[in-house]
């Protein structure tokens, strides 16, 4: 977290593998779903790892993070574990909200990650309530909200925007703009298709960047998060990018065309920082070879956990519907 | 024994929270420089100060789910939404986070929160200011829904909302805050579990619960008069019912009449009537009547408005007839 950013070899190897992870994660997440081992609603992060990957840079352990119901990139670079995630996926009592949840909320109270929200922009007043919370209790933390550029035509986008530029409070909001909100293209939805400068409006800094170059996604997260810990105040960044796969596997994308997607996919964040790797001779040999068996080694061991797995006994049904204490 | 106002109880349980608990803070619409809508928060911003009592934009949704935020990251936040008309706008917030995601994290997070509003009808605010939608709160696991009908638990259920772990709303009934009765110095807090029982009496059974508690009241002295001794029974607490106290003076009196100011129509007193249907039907020597507001948008006109709501004579007159039925 913080500090300089060192634009190394192993830095660029480690945001490539960030990347991996979740591509390689949710390819196998869309095989299960195949397989009908997963179900319900399955939303993949596939052209849009940069985001997650490039602003989880900018984070510390004390930070929080409100998270989307596309969230499987966000939680894997936040450092929730593989396996738990993927026993959730199954709906089994190890995952790690006992199967409650499943692929749309992803809660890790120890990684200070306050869900996967499946309301497009109920996340966002909660955000501020986290940032408020840990600004009242003394804490030096951020709050990072990502949510699509859906959220921006709901009340609540602009509520939420409104009340922590006025009070300043420490939200880094991340719109992930991947042009479409389910069906809805951007420039049929918005009368101004310039989200970041909405966010101006509300007298809060604001940047747009390139979603899809994780460099720059990091770059511009850092400069954001370092700014709101000198000066408390909230910051926006609309990260652009595309989603290559379905918004849900449901979905047979009647709303756009193939040539569209591929023409986005040629310029996707991991070939494109994986091309440039090895264009300019920054990896050698086999490196990114080795990097992708260890990931489908996680991968295969995170299946074989949530495999093990079975779902919560159902006389747990009705427990923690109220809680008995506030857990600490 | 005090006299006191139900105002006063409720500011008087708003300060002594902020004062004895650090994590405590008041935020809503007008709270602060104009003292509360119904002025229950008039003077708590100059003695507290602005970060205690908070006023917020008019952004329902925002300053709910921030107080939701807030909760999950240690803090014991009040919110006031000045209506429950209002709180529809923040309906997301409630329902889909507050009262979600202590289960759906599999009991990673609590929302130790209290949100107050102020319910029902009587001042004349048409429709839109004046319902009666406490039931729809009552309806969602995961809340507990509170509405004190009296100045001892105005004064005290705060202060056992805010030891919940859990969201806690209570519900103010706007034509009690003028109210006054007695505070007793020996009581200092009150349970938020148990239905009470206000008025003891062998005939019948009448159920009721927040602002209609006194017309309930006023209604079983009128049968008193005529030699008819109804047993006021006070469900407190919407959410989790209390079903055992209400089915135990059921069962004493074996007639019953619900008085709710919500709509007939999926009513509170409709889930009432059917637990008692499930529980005491044995019990019963008549059946269940409810007195409950008519199906109509609250109008503005006084005659119209008083026309819609459950009034101590339609109450007296249902357990009439419910004696009459009876004999």
């Amino acid at each position: 977290m913080g500090g300089k950013l060192h634009l190394d070899h192993d830095h660029l190897l480690h945001l490539l593998a960030g990347m991996l992870r979740i591509r390689l994660f949710e390819r196998k997440c869309a095989e299960l779903y195949q397989r009908e081992k997963i179900r319900g609603f399955l939303h993949l992060y596939d052209g849009e790892e940069a985001i997650a990957v490039g602003v989880m840079e900018a984070l510390g352990a004390d930070d929080a993070v409100v998270a989307t119901y596309r969230e499987h990139g966000q939680a894997l670079a936040r450092g929730l574990p593989m396996d738990r995630i993927m026993a959730e996926l199954y709906g089994h009592v190890e995952g790690l909200c006992r199967g409650r949840g499943g692929s749309m909320h992803l809660f890790d109270r120890t990684r200070r990650f306050f869900g996967g929200n499946a309301i497009v922009g109920g996340g966002l007043p909660l955000a501020v309530g986290t940032a408020l919370g840990d600004q009242l209790l003394g804490r030096a933390s951020v709050t990072v909200c990502f949510f699509g550029e859906g959220a921006v035509d709901e009340g609540e986008f602009h509520e939420s925007l409104n009340l922590a530029a006025l009070w300043r409070l420490p939200v880094l909001f991340v719109c992930e703009n991947n042009l479409y909100s389910m069906g809805m293209a951007l420039e049929r939805a918005e009368s101004n298709i310039d989200i970041h400068a909405r966010a101006a409006s509300y007298g809060m800094p604001s940047e747009v960047v390139d979603g899809m170059d994780v460099v720059a996604v990091e770059v511009a997260a850092r400069r954001a998060v370092d700014a709101m810990r000198v000066d408390g105040g909230p910051r926006f960044l609309e990260c652009r990018g595309y989603r290559f796969r379905a918004h849900s596997m449901f979905d047979a994308q009647l709303y756009r065309d193939k040539a569209e997607v591929e023409q986005w996919k040629a310029k996707g964040p991991i070939v494109r920082l994986r091309q440039w790797l090895e264009n300019s001779h920054v990896v050698v040999d086999d490196e990114i070879a080795r990097l992708e068996q260890a990931i489908e080694a996680e991968i295969e061991a995170a299946v074989a956990f949530a495999e093990a797995g079975a779902p919560e006994p159902i006389e747990d049904l009705e427990r923690f519907v109220t809680l008995d204490e506030v857990p600490e | 024994m005090n006299e006191l106002s139900y105002r006063e109880a409720c500011r008087q349980a708003i300060r002594e929270a902020i004062l004895a608990d650090p994590r405590v803070f008041l935020m809503g619409e007008d709270v602060g420089c104009y003292g509360g809508c119904y002025a229950v928060t008039k003077g708590l911003l100059d003695e507290l100060g602005e970060e205690r009592i908070r006023d917020t934009p008019l952004s329902e949704s925002a300053f709910v789910g921030a107080g939701i935020g807030a909760a999950l990251a240690g803090m014991r936040p009040i919110v006031e939404i000045m209506t429950v008309n209002f709180s529809l706008l923040a309906l997301d917030q409630i329902v889909n986070n507050a009262a979600t995601l202590p289960h759906m994290s599999g009991g990673q997070f609590a929302v130790p929160l209290v949100i107050r509003m102020a319910t029902g009808a009587g001042r004349q605010l048409a429709a839109q200011h004046s319902h009666s939608l406490e039931n729809w709160y009552a309806h969602v696991p995961g809340l507990r829904v509170l509405a004190p009908a009296t100045v001892e638990d105005a004064r005290y259920m705060l202060a056992a909302a805010l030891a919940d772990p859990n969201p806690v709303l209570i519900f103010e009934h706007v034509m009690l805050y003028n109210a006054s009765g007695p505070l007793d110095d020996a009581v200092s807090a009150v349970d938020i579990e148990h239905a009470r029982v206000r008025r003891p009496g062998r005939d019948v059974t009448l159920v009721t619960y927040g602002g209609s508690l006194p017309k309930t009241l006023a209604a079983a002295e009128q049968l008193a008069a005529e030699g008819i001794d109804a047993e006021v029974v006070d469900l407190r607490v919407l959410r989790p019912l209390d079903m055992a106290t209400v089915a135990a003076a059921v069962a004493r009196t074996h007639r019953c009449v619900i008085v709710d100011e919500g709509w007939k129509s999926g009513s509170l007193a409709a889930e009432v009537s059917a637990r008692l249907t499930e529980d005491v039907f044995y019990e019963l020597d008549a059946p269940i009547v409810r007195v409950c507001s008519r199906e109509v948008p609250i109008p503005y006109a006084a005659p119209l408005e008083q026309a819609a709501l459950p009034q101590p004579a339609a109450i007296a007159a249902a357990a009439r007839a419910l004696l009459g039925t009876a004999r």
